[in-house]
């Protein structure tokens, strides 16, 4: 814990009621994510990482344990509290369908500028320059049904740094996506991260996104199983 | 911000343009019932108001205390010409003219009716009442005529007389004596109302004093006010001066002296009532599909609104925005269809074949016409604008309970 943590969870529980049946979704989850990581959660399908994403991004309540992000515990705040959270300090990335479809990508991307109350022509120059930055230049006005699936995710990623967050969280970015699609975007990301230093955590059980992160947790039924870092492995 | 939101609710509104259309549609359709509805009633009110004041009553009249119930042929206004000038000298008053009657029978050589005998001033009475403008044949009395009559017309075919014959009126005169005497008829008039035209003899107001020995007492003052508004006013100015003229006299509006008309257009205005219910509940169950299907549709939207930092309240606002923009567009449409269709019929009118006789006992014409007013359009639009604002709130509530997270997994 030599650099500051800027997601801290501490033995986290989570289990789903559904009818009489309980799952247990996490079980036990501890973990630290320090200040510019590029971190992949790994794991099979129903291993718990989508239910981990949500906690981390204060969507959901875990029922035990604690989860702090830059200090602050997630658990004692309201939902009004989550909500500024989540527009401040976290950016989401969905698997699919990620953009406000009546919303140009220009527009999707201000929008969160918007709900920060930042003035009408700041948040449209910088809107098109994160556009410009994934690639996307030219293309500010389409609506999202205008643009294939891997521009889609690149309009998502772009809304999701474009107000420097403190962490960006990604629900398998990728998986929508054909392999060289999802290179492209491993790539985009990856260079957001080196080169402006922004935090990503991303699940997928794709090897091949596997091998882009900086450092590698494997989830098993709820439980981590292993974590590791591996350094320039990522290839272009 | 608020251009950008709307702007939102714009596009919003016309992602699904046919179910809009439709929502939209059935908004107009009743903004457009409502108005034109609205018109046609207060439109057909103002025509019967109008005509049976016109034909009977004026907008007040003064009249003995006691007399509007028994009609006791003593009971009198006693000095009609002073009260005259009181009542001329109220702000708000138009005219007015003086009337007599007495319940008598009515004999030609070998027939006889019973019949109102009406004594009327020839001089002032058109001014008051339609009376002149019905007689048919013959003419319209004047002051100086003496013994001669009006008759309607189906009493005059009841006795098969014409202009120029002879009738003789048999009555009870006010001092209790036997009132009788010959008239001529000098013209039969038709108002279209057979209760009316069967049953009333009119007769100059100075034949009638001698014939029923009034001693100079009217039974009615009828009053016509400057306006059916301002007759409340008037009657209560005349209701406080009237005492210091001569003790025992009342003033009755239009509503007292015909309550059966009071009545019909009570139970029109229920019966619109509950056809507006219905209507209504139609278009509030519209507006409230609209926004369910909605809701439901885009819940994985909403989803990734709550996961960039937008709240419930937020969303729920962009629906009420939705909400307005189909609403008001509705209403405008509405609007301008209700009032276009009101002008028209307003214009042209509405023939009601089969349906003579009802609007005969009111005196109305055949044909009857709507009235647009400001009332009439606001309240039509103010109505659908009100429902439609009570059909959003059940689903503007659901996007308030909204959690972030069933709205996420919804999105795998
Ligand atoms: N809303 C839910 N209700 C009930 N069970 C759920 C719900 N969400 C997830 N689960 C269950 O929790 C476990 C973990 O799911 P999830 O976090 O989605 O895993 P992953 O994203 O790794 O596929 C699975 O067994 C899944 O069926
Ligand atoms: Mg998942």
């Amino acid at each position: 814990m030599e650099t500051q943590s800027i997601v801290s969870l501490s033995d986290v529980t989570k289990t789903y009621r559904q009818g009489r049946v309980q799952i247990t979704a996490l079980d036990g989850v501890s973990l630290e994510v320090p200040q510019g990581d590029f971190l992949a959660l790994a794991g099979p399908s129903g291993s718990g990482k989508t239910t981990l994403l949500n906690l981390i991004g204060g969507l959901d309540r875990a029922d035990s344990g604690s989860i702090r992000l830059n200090g602050n515990d997630l658990g004692a705040m309201s939902e009004s509290e989550l909500a500024g959270m989540r527009l401040e300090q976290v950016g989401f990335v969905f698997q699919s369908y990620n953009l406000i479809p009546v919303l140009s990508a220009e527009e999707n991307v201000e929008y969160v500028m918007l709900l920060q109350g930042v003035a009408a022509r700041e948040r449209r120059e910088k809107a098109r320059a994160i556009l410009d930055d994934v690639g996307l230049e030219g293309m500010y006005d389409r609506r999202p049904a205008e643009l294939s699936g891997g521009q889609q995710q690149r309009v998502a990623v772009a809304r999701a740094v474009v107000s420097g967050p403190s962490i960006v969280l990604a629900d398998e970015p990728t998986a929508n996506l054909d392999s060289a699609t999802g290179r492209a975007l491993m790539d985009m990301m990856r260079s957001m991260n080196e080169a402006k230093g922004v935090t990503f955590v991303f699940s997928t059980h794709d090897r091949m996104v596997m091998d882009y992160a900086g450092r590698l947790i494997r989830i098993r039924d709820g439980r981590v199983a292993g974590d590791e870092r591996r350094e320039g492995e990522a290839e272009s | 911000m608020k251009s950008f939101t709307t702007q939102m609710a714009w596009r919003n509104v016309w992602r699904n343009p046919r179910r809009s259309v439709l929502t939209m549609a059935s908004v107009a359709f009743a903004g457009l019932i409502l108005i034109f509805m609205l018109s046609w009633q207060f439109g057909s009110y103002d025509t019967m108001i109008n005509s049976a004041v016109s034909i009977h009553t004026g907008h007040l009249q003064v009249q003995a205390e006691g007399y509007h119930d028994k009609r006791r042929i003593g009971q009198v206004v006693e000095r009609p010409d002073a009260v005259a000038k009181v009542v001329e000298r109220t702000k708000g008053v138009d005219t007015y003219t003086t009337r007599a009657s007495a319940f008598s029978l009515v004999s030609s050589e070998d027939r006889t009716y019973a019949a109102l005998v009406v004594g009327i001033d020839p001089e002032r009475e058109p001014a008051v009442s339609t009376l002149e403008s019905l007689v048919r044949k013959g003419s319209f009395l004047a002051p100086d005529d003496g013994y001669q009559a009006l008759i309607g017309r189906l009493l005059a075919r009841n006795l098969k007389v014409d202009v120029g014959d002879e009738i003789v009126l048999l009555g009870q005169g006010r001092d209790g004596s036997i009132a009788a005497s010959a008239v001529r008829v000098k013209g039969v008039f038709e108002s279209g109302q057979d209760e009316f035209d069967r049953s009333t003899v009119q007769i100059p107001m100075a034949a009638f004093q001698e014939v029923y020995a009034m001693r100079g007492g009217v039974h009615e003052l009828v009053v016509v006010c400057e306006s059916l508004d301002s007759v409340p006013a008037v009657k209560q100015r005349l209701a406080s001066t009237l005492p210091g003229v001569e003790k025992g006299l009342v003033v009755l509006d239009w509503k007292e002296l015909m309550p059966g008309l009071v009545q019909s257009i009570q139970m029109d205005l229920i019966s619109g009532f509950i056809f507006y219910v219905i209507l209504i509940l139609v278009v509030a169950f519209s507006i409230l599909n609209t926004f369910l299907m909605a809701i439901f549709e885009r819940k994985k939207e909403f989803g990734v609104l709550l996961a960039l930092g937008s709240t419930p309240g937020r969303i729920s606002r962009m629906i009420l925005a939705e909400c307005g923009v189909m609403t008001g567009l509705g209403i405008a449409a509405g609007v301008v269809l209700g009032a276009a269709v009101t002008l028209y019929f307003e214009a042209h009118g509405i023939a009601f074949s089969g349906a003579e006789e009802i609007l005969r006992q009111f005196g109305l014409p055949e044909r009857m016409y709507p009235e647009l007013s400001l009332l009439s359009a606001t309240v039509g639009a103010g109505v659908v604008l009100l429902i439609t604002s009570f059909a959003v709130i059940y689903p503007a509530l659901r996007v308030l309970r909204l959690r972030p997270v069933d709205a996420i997994s919804t999105i795998q």
